[in-house]
């Protein structure tokens, strides 16, 4: 019979539409301002610098440049610093005068975070970006960027937690390298002559596949 | 819309049995690039002769955004991110694509975990590209809101998990050379699991609301007719081909990643209308949610990722290859060609929805323009994969 189609179809519609009273599964949207789905542990929107302790001198990047080079959207500019200053972990570093990311072209990728050997860049959660300028608001400076490593904490526990873990894996195995260096100096009367590879190593973190023992722990040697 | 009056000679004039005042005169019209039912910039010339349509000519071009010239300048690591913005609906899908063919030029090997997280992804892809088609198609044809909602509360679920896994419910730009970026645990395989067992209530709700539809059924049935012949001549692939009954499954024929392993059936249309392509979709969702159930049970633990592939200074063998997999819309495909740098000297891409388009005008000669939206809608197009 014709129109028993256009019923059935009916029928559904009236059952969602009376069903919405009743079961709570069925009332699906959430009203936004007021109510919030929390955001999942890998949510990404944009990225953030990480800094130890000191926003300044805490800050883990060491412009090696890899994350502007390999970024899609070409959204971010470093300048290399002349000098060295001491890290996080005391070592002379390089680090970056100029740190912008124009978020305004930046795709959220993720791409810089991975390339990264520092774990210096990760990605923010924070997406009310609203901005009342049309320009210079949404070209984020190094000091809007840098966020401390608690903020990290409480955005991405999971993966902070396994970051901090390899950090401190990091720097024992540095430690304990220098230790035994220590001691095979200690050991030989005669000091023994720089190498000039390792020497040449600061220039060179910039080349892609630096690891972070090997890079972070050549300034020492120069 | 813009309106002029092109007069034909007496000669062009197609047979017409109607008589009207613009007897013989075609008016052509101009619908989109901002027609709400055009799926995005697509604009369509338009030579009408009363309501019938005697020429079509598709213009596109407005979304053009040079992907294939970024690619070839960009590092082939790079190049993923912008594969999520071709077929906006079907990241997944493209990222795999695309790592397939970067894989089969470098020679990688791929996880088997890896391999089933694809799977599983490319067909959640599948269901939810397919559920919001079906809901946009109706929203072409008047049936403002409900059906479309309805696709589009199921679909949030599956974007939900993508959200999850990924980081993005849209942009995924989850897979890489040689697997997938993070691993899901259990809990995100419990919900997908929990998705997948509840998906075939709302197709069962979906067939019910639509399918037996007097209306949706005078409105599909015999319009938009595609022959089997003109399909295969013209490149036409994925639901739109198999709607005319040509078995052609790049899953089943080229069996890339572990299709082999899984029980699925090729569902096939008999007529090659609008009707059949929207069958096809329906049908094509059980078919994934039978896959997904497979892949879901089988799926074991272990790595993710092959860890010889180099994240940065990737450069792959001087070479070419294409790789190919079914996406929701048909056969996509990257071409590469490599000279051994970090870009590829060559990047192209095979949009399915582009080379699906080409028939658009040969479908809609003769039916009304409340038909040319309906066939539009059932061709499955999305622009950002049409003009790249």
């Amino acid at each position: 019979m014709i129109g028993t189609g256009i019923l059935k179809g009916m029928a559904v519609t009236a059952r969602n539409f009376v069903g919405s009273y009743f079961e709570k599964e069925r009332l699906i949207t959430v009203q936004y301002p007021e109510e919030r789905i929390p955001l999942p542990e890998n949510y990404r929107n944009f990225p953030i610098l990480i800094y130890d302790n000191d926003p300044e001198a805490g800050l883990r990047c060491v412009a090696c440049k890899i994350c502007e080079k390999e970024c899609p959207p070409q959204c971010i500019y470093i300048t290399k610093s002349d000098d060295k200053k001491p890290d996080y972990m005391g070592k002379p570093q390089f680090y970056p005068k100029v740190f912008d990311i124009d978020i305004s072209v930046c795709m959220s990728c993720q791409i810089c975070v991975e390339v990264c050997p520092f774990e210096a860049i990760k990605m923010d959660k924070d997406f009310e970006l609203s901005k009342r300028e049309r320009f210079d608001a949404l070209l984020l400076r190094k000091e809007e960027l840098s966020k401390s490593n608690e903020y990290y904490h409480r955005i991405h526990p999971v993966e902070a937690a396994a970051v901090d873990t390899n950090l401190a894996e990091a720097a024992a195995a540095a430690q304990a390298k220098k230790k035994a260096a220590a001691a095979a100096a200690a050991a030989k009367p005669t000091p023994v002559t720089p190498n000039p590879t390792t020497t040449s190593a600061p220039g060179s973190t910039s080349v892609p596949g630096a690891t972070p023992p090997e890079s972070s722990s050549s300034p020492t040697k120069s | 819309m813009t309106a002029t009056i092109q007069t034909l000679e007496p000669a062009e004039r197609p047979p017409t049995t109607m008589s009207s005042r613009l007897d013989g005169e075609l008016l052509e019209v101009s619908m989109g690039p901002q027609h709400p039912s055009t799926h995005g910039v697509f604009r369509m010339n338009v030579a009408l002769e009363g309501e019938i349509v005697r020429k079509l000519k598709p213009v596109f071009g407005y979304l053009h955004r040079n992907h294939e010239k970024i690619g070839e300048n960009a590092t082939y690591l790079s190049s993923m991110p912008y594969t999520d913005r071709l077929d906006y609906f079907c990241s997944m899908t493209n990222n795999w694509a695309y790592a397939l063919s970067v894989e089969k030029l470098a020679g990688i090997e791929v996880p088997e975990r890896a391999e089933y997280l694809r799977v599983i992804l490319a067909e959640l892809t599948r269901l939810q590209n397919h559920a919001s088609l079906l809901g946009f198609l109706l929203s072409d044809m008047g049936a403002w809101g409900t059906p479309l909602m309805y696709a589009f509360r199921e679909r949030e679920n599956i974007l939900d998990l993508f959200e999850s896994l990924s980081g993005s419910r849209m942009m995924c730009d989850y897979m890489r050379f040689g697997g997938c970026r993070v691993d899901a645990d259990d809990a995100w395989l419990g919900r997908a699991k929990k998705i997948v067992d509840l998906f075939p209530k709302f197709l069962d709700e979906f067939e019910e609301l639509i399918l037996q539809n007097e209306i949706v059924i005078a409105r599909t049935q015999n319009v938009g007719k595609l022959s089997p012949e003109l399909a295969i001549n013209a490149g036409i692939t994925g639901p739109m081909l198999r709607a005319c009954g040509v078995n052609y499954d790049v899953r089943k024929v080229d069996g890339y990643g572990i299709y082999p392993r899984f029980k699925f059936r090729i569902p096939l249309g008999d007529h090659g209308d609008t009707y059949d392509r929207l069958m096809m979709r329906a049908l094509e969702m059980h078919e994934s949610v039978e896959i997904l159930k497979q892949a879901l049970a089988q799926i074991q633990p272990g790595p993710v990722v092959n860890p010889k592939v180099k994240l940065r200074a990737f450069r792959p063998p001087v070479g070419e290859a294409y790789g190919r997999i079914e996406g929701p819309k048909g056969e996509l495909g990257f071409y590469l060609i490599s000279d051994g740098g970090p870009n590829p000297y060559r990047y192209r891409v095979r949009p399915p929805s582009f080379i699906n388009l080409t028939v658009l005008e040969d479908l809609c000669l003769g039916h009304t323009v409340a038909d040319v939206m309906v066939i539009l809608g059932s061709v499955d197009i999305v622009m950002g994969e049409v003009d790249r």
